[in-house]
């Protein structure tokens, strides 16, 4: 019974991961995309954490830590890219 | 149902919640018409989905085998912690690349005191 339930909660996170994958590939602008990249990995996050019930194991918990460390670094070098067209400034000599 | 039965419904709680929030965020990732109001959902409804299902994942492996994972804790720490910095980062980038807003929105007060500082 709860092993059920547990999939149909997989199964909303796999729509709403599809509605991120939509604004992906639709979304008119880049920081549309890389948010809904980011949003893909929280959705991410949460199904294995949802997994690891499922399974009732706690080997996948540095997964979680490590995609949502990932999926920050990754998100913030896309932002500092649009903002700026490089992501590791370097030291101007004038 | 077994003996501990009230541990799944308090962990099928949480996770339902969780479960929730993040769909209504994907909802609100399709129907919003600019990237702003876009970021606006996201950013705060997924991360408290993620952040109900983590502590549930907590609870459970708490309540059923006694085992005390500091990982998940610090996982939900980081989770909150960093989503709004990529909120801010995101929308940040996207006003200073000229990304439009949309065409209900009445003021930006962020124009004018950009225009009046690079007047100074």
């Amino acid at each position: 019974m709860f092993q059920v339930f547990l999939s149909g909660c997989l199964f909303i996170l796999l729509v709403s991961i599809l509605a991120a994958l939509y604004r992906l590939v639709k979304g008119p602008s880049m920081a549309d995309r890389v948010m809904a990249l980011d949003n893909i990995g929280v959705n991410l996050l949460a199904g294995i954490a949802i997994l690891s019930i499922f399974l009732r194991t706690y080997a996948f918990f540095d997964i979680i830590l490590l995609i949502g460390i990932l999926s920050f670094v990754g998100t913030i070098a896309f932002a500092r890219f649009l903002e700026r067209g490089v992501v590791i400034e370097r030291k101007r000599v004038r | 149902m077994n003996g501990n039965g009230y541990v799944e419904w308090i962990v099928g709680t949480f996770v339902l919640i969780g479960v929730m929030f993040s769909f209504l965020s994907a909802v609100g990732l399709i129907r919003f018409p600019d990237v702003y109001t876009r970021a606006h959902a996201v950013s705060k409804s997924a991360n408290l989905g993620v952040l109900c299902i983590l502590l549930g994942t907590f609870l459970y492996f708490l309540l059923t085998e006694g085992y005390f994972s500091i990982r998940l804790l610090l996982g939900v720490f980081f989770v909150f912690l960093t989503s709004p910095v990529v909120a801010h980062m995101l929308n940040r980038a996207a006003y200073r690349s000229g990304v439009a807003m949309a065409e209900e929105s009445v003021r930006d007060d962020l124009k004018e005191y950009l225009k009046r500082e690079e007047s100074l």
